[in-house]
């Protein structure tokens, strides 16, 4: 680690205008500390998000669920709102890395990384949350900009996200097995408007497949998507697994996920 | 005293809690990076980034200049300062006569570096945060060359050289076995199964990384060096006398608290070396702590074979005879006892608990631009394992016999038992070990187990693995013979202090294996005192006699063996002591449950007693007995041990992704006595997820064209966690060892030997409905899911 300035400031104004002049910020450090340990970043000031309270905790708002951007994630596995309202939201929640991560890491930092293989941007993308900041209201669909890569501007930090409520929904994450973050985790949201189906850690950023989609929309059924082509074009391809792989498992997991999101075991 | 005998005492078999976990569980305990002997400086490796390259040159004076720097040294500074390479304990001879290759190891990099990670410079500064920030302003001019790192391609025409030394990258050929008496054989044989596979490349990992403490004393030009290191007499002695020529009485190796060995922390590593060098170079103590990704490409790494063999057999499955051929990857240099475990660990335990008359196995070793291969966890016996009781299996597979059926009729019964591969068996019970693991692992219904899998769309199969293993390493003349460059004896002191109670030194040396208990416990119970009034000291070469230290699961086997000889030496004097207080004859007095008696009366005195007269000898035999009740053994086995056992696994597999499940698996083992049934069992478990992961998850990858390591960090390399394993099913067969007093084989790798085939041959039946014949470890999804896939196509 390279040494830096420490700042915990306790307002969000204080904490966009040190970002503003180049500051890094740090909400849960899952990602960046492990980075900083490694001397991979090298920030000459870290603004620490900890103390400002104003972006913890989970509220209900009509039909959906706002959730502050340095809420932890163990908080969001363990909200009783969020468990009774958006239940695939906890559960996506309460698999993210190990209890320690969970009690450190926050949905904000989660979604301004942006890690291809990261669980939450599957979860904004699929449900069609909107990411509110401290100057704008984003979609979801123009988040996410391929890896680590956001729609964020300097200085502009994640105050919440806003989560609409599905009809159904539920997340089927297949482990890479050294990292356990998702080899392929898949999203299913079924709305009113649809079937939204995201996907991470499978290509370079998460994505939506609107052939899984389509299939989902008239037929609600794991048995609907066995058809489906899913095109090996932008997936990811390692030593943990091949495009193809990939690709079977994109198929396998969404069955899966509609399988949880229809309350069938699997 | 006999080993029946011992395995009655007091406290033998008893599951008392481990003296050392108080200070481990507390926090207290005192690893290396804890220690600050004062002076303290801090080192950081400057490492190569390239697997193969030419160092054209090296800029020192940024770093030099940079804050806090007090030196940077390179290659350059060891050679002028006449510091030699580190040396190989294990000379193998080539079938054609000529000894292995033995390139150069320098401690720093002398014009090309080797692999990634190789170290190039040392930079020391006052804080840890200094020499860092130096180290990045090292610049190392390179030229970089291409790199080979894979042993097939090692062995290639026209591949990279590693060394100009050996220019075919063939460090040597080595063979055991009577050629033209397995070839005989196979042309009479009903049946040839056939078998190819690669055992997979492991990255040690112990939980404490490896980290040195080089210090240096100017009043008297002593030297201590604090180590995470498995056998500090030995570190000493390839330190001193191979690589700094210097005198052993100088230095001082302590080996305090180490948190993890597996065998990556028994070698004379460079950092080693450097760290004490640099320390009276510079008259100050300097540390040096790897990081986990400096761990990675630099840890000696385990196993990487890549084999083919063949089993003949009679018309009824009876085994004729083996032949195998092996290339072993040494990587960029020859560790410690690197070129031992391909060869002597490996070839000689390929009878298995066979009575296959003709064994042949051949080993070609090669360098690569990879990270030294040596001992990890079985060392050789996993490798030797793996292979037979894969094509054990697969005979099976192929002649329709159950897997039971075909080990039955092949088990040796009669010992002691001389293998085709100069191993002496002294006792066993192969039979015994398969029934008891079929029973516990409830055979008679896996087939309804496996239907209830079925139903759910899974596949369910069951992996049998009958492994024996040889540990207590080793008698010295043998392995002398055999290429050791070193004795394999043990060391121990047992002191009785005047109040009675004792502290024993031993050479063997405690990493996570609960020694402070054991053989505490085997002191105690000899005595017949409390184990509270025992402590044990290990791992200071400044306090115990001397030692070989702890790998290939010998330490209650040699080590204890030595301190038994050691206590029949304080029985003796102590007899005799106790004869003189009782008035009686030194012939008339018995010892037992801590008292000195005289045969036919009721005379008695307690051992304390004994003790105190030793140290206050008022009333004493001083004309024919010293003062005194300190006695030390040491101790050199006949023979080896031969634990063993049968595993059986049984596996869930998810056809559609490949996911594997290990549902059960149930371990038997002979380890002969057992002392703490509880540290015993903990060894096993171990042992077992070591051997699951191995099966399971762990693989390291180079790029085989860049020769980069691609599993440089845990997000890559997959341990093993809680969640992978089952409850372990955990049983038990006692045939004493007969070479030693204690009766023990040994315990403290058999799992990590045993569970890889289990576990693969499981799969295997699993995917034998789909067609799947072979699968290399590790059966990660990705690689079950591409085995089902091509059997398809």
């Amino acid at each position: 680690m390279y040494a830096f300035d420490y700042i915990r400031p306790t307002t969000l104004e204080q904490a966009a205008d040190l970002v503003r002049q180049g500051a890094q910020c740090i909400a849960g450090g899952q990602s960046l500390l492990p980075a900083l340990k490694l001397r991979l970043a090298q920030p000459s000031s870290l603004v620490d998000l900890g103390s400002l309270t104003e972006l913890q905790g989970v509220r209900e708002e009509g039909q959906s669920l706002v959730i502050g951007a340095m809420t932890r994630h163990q908080d969001v596995a363990n909200s009783p709102v969020v468990r009774s309202k958006l239940a695939a939201l906890a559960q996506l929640a309460s698999g993210i890395g190990d209890r320690q991560v969970r009690a450190r890491g926050t949905l904000g930092g989660s979604v301004a990384n942006n890690d291809p293989a990261a669980c939450y941007p599957s979860a904004v993308l699929a449900l069609d949350a909107t990411v509110i900041t401290n100057r704008r209201e984003i979609s979801a669909g123009d988040f996410f900009q391929g890896m680590y890569s956001t729609a964020l501007e300097p200085g502009e930090l994640i105050v919440a996200i806003r989560f609409p409520i599905p009809e159904k929904a539920a997340y089927a994450k297949f482990r890479q097995p050294a990292s356990r973050f998702a080899l392929v985790g898949v999203f299913v949201a079924k709305t009113t408007h649809g079937v939204r189906v995201a996907i991470t850690g499978a290509g370079y950023g998460v994505f939506r497949h609107s052939g899984l989609e389509d299939a989902l929309s008239a037929n609600f059924t794991p048995e609907a998507v066995a058809d489906v082509e899913i095109g090996t074009d932008n997936l990811g391809e390692d030593i943990h697994a091949s495009a193809a792989y990939r690709a079977h498992l994109i198929k396998v997991q969404t069955q899966r996920a509609v399988s949880m999101a229809l309350g069938k075991e699997v | 005293m006999g080993s029946n005998e011992f395995a009655n005492l007091p406290y033998i078999g008893q599951a008392i809690l481990r003296k050392e976990d108080d200070r481990f569980l507390t926090g207290s305990g005192q690893y290396t990076d804890d220690i600050d002997p004062g002076r303290l400086v801090h080192a950081v490796f400057v490492r190569s980034v390239h697997a193969h390259a030419r160092i054209k040159s090296i800029n020192k004076s940024a770093a030099l200049a940079a804050p806090g720097v007090l030196a940077v040294y390179d290659g350059q500074d060891v050679a002028q300062d006449k510091i030699n390479g580190l040396p190989c304990g294990w000379l193998i001879t080539s079938t054609n006569g000529e000894p292995m290759k033995e390139p150069p190891h320098p401690i720093l990099a002398q014009g090309k570096v080797r692999h990634v990670g190789d170290p190039v410079a040392m930079v020391i500064a006052h804080t840890l945060e200094q020499a860092r920030n130096a180290a990045e302003l090292v610049e190392v001019d390179y030229e970089p060359l291409p790199a080979v790192v894979d042993v097939r391609d090692a062995k290639a025409a026209g591949a990279p050289s590693v060394h100009d030394e050996a220019p075919d990258n063939h460090c040597f050929k080595w063979a055991i076995g009577d050629k033209q008496a397995v070839d005989e054989a196979f042309a009479k044989a009903a049946h040839i199964t056939k078998l190819d596979l690669i055992n997979n490349r492991l990255v040690p990992n112990a939980m404490e990384p490896r980290a040195a403490i080089g210090c240096y004393n100017r009043a008297n030009d002593e030297y201590t060096l604090y180590v995470a290191n498995q056998n500090p007499h030995v570190e000493r002695l390839l330190l001193t006398a191979f690589v700094m020529g210097l005198p052993e009485h100088k230095v001082r190796v302590i080996a305090p608290d180490v948190g993890g060995g597996f065998g990556s922390k028994i070698y004379l590593y460079a950092e080693d070396a450097c760290v004490t060098w640099a320390a009276r170079k510079l008259n100050r103590n300097v540390k040096w702590t790897a990081q986990r990704s400096e761990s990675f490409i630099s840890d000696a790494h385990g196993r990487d074979h890549v084999t083919h063999a063949e089993l003949a057999m009679d018309s009824n499955g009876k085994f004729l005879a083996l032949k195998v051929h092996t290339d072993a990857n040494l990587g960029a240099y020859l560790s410690t006892f690197s070129t031992a475990i391909p060869t002597i660990l490996y070839a000689t335990l390929l009878a298995g608990q066979y009575t296959t008359p003709q064994v042949y196995v051949e080993v070609d070793a090669w360098f690569t631009n990879t990270v030294p291969v040596d001992a990890y966890r079985g060392a050789g016996r996993p490798e030797a394992t793996y292979l037979l009781e894969r094509i054990v299996s697969r005979a099976a597979w192929e002649l329709g016999l159950s897997q039971d059926e075909i080990r039955r009729r092949n088990f040796i019964t009669e010992f002691p038992y001389q293998t085709p591969v100069a191993l002496q068996y002294d006792t066993g019970d192969y039979h015994q070990c398969l029934e008891k693991a079929m029973e516990l692992a409830e055979v008679s219904s896996f087939e309804e187990r496996r239907k209830a899998t079925e139903a759910k769309g899974w596949l369910r199969g069951i992996g049998y693995s009958c492994y024996i293993e040889a540990c207590g390493l080793a008698p010295s003349n043998i392995a002398g013979a055999l290429g050791a460059r070193a004795g394999l004896f043990e060391c121990g002191e047992v002191r009785v202090h005047p109040t009675g109670s004792v502290t024993v030194f031993t050479g063997s040396h405690s990493h996570g294996q609960g020694h402070e208990t054991t053989f505490a416990q085997v002191v105690a119970a000899r005595l017949g005192i409390p184990v509270e009034n025992v402590d044990v000291v290990h791992g200071d070469t400044g306090r115990v006699p001397f030692g070989m230290g702890t790998y290939g699961s010998r330490s209650i086997s040699v080590g204890g063996a030595a301190i038994m000889k050691a206590i029949d030496k304080i029985e003796a004097k102590a007899k005799k002591i106790a004869a003189h207080l009782l008035e009686a004859s030194d012939a008339d007095i018995d010892f037992a449950n801590g008292e000195f008696t005289v045969r036919g009366t009721d005379k008695k005195i307690p051992f304390a007693q004994v003790a105190l007269a030793a140290y206050v000898p008022h009333n004493y035999p001083l004309e024919t007995l010293e003062p005194g009740l300190n006695e030390t053994a040491f101790y050199d086995p006949t023979n080896f041990t031969f634990p063993a056992g049968t595993y059986i696994c049984e596996v869930e597999v998810n056809p559609s992704t490949g996911e594997v499940r290990v549902d059960r698996f149930t371990a038997v083992d002979d380890f002969g006595t057992i002392i703490n049934p509880m540290i015993v069992q903990g060894q096993v478990h171990g042992g077992l997820v070591q051997g699951i992961g191995q099966a399971l998850l762990e693989n390291c990858v180079y790029d085989r064209e860049s020769g980069q390591l691609l599993t440089g960090s845990f997000m890559d390399y997959a341990m093993p966690r809680a969640d992978d394993a089952p409850d372990f099913r955990l049983g038990h067969v006692c045939t004493p060892c007969t070479t030693n007093p204690l009766g023990t084989k040994g315990c403290g790798e058999a799992g990590a030997i045993g569970s890889p085939p289990a576990v693969i041959n499981a799969i295997l039946d699993a995917l034998a409905p789909l067609g799947v014949k072979d699968l290399d470890m590790p059966a990660t999804p990705h690689r079950v899911w591409q085995a089902i896939q091509s059997a398809r196509n």
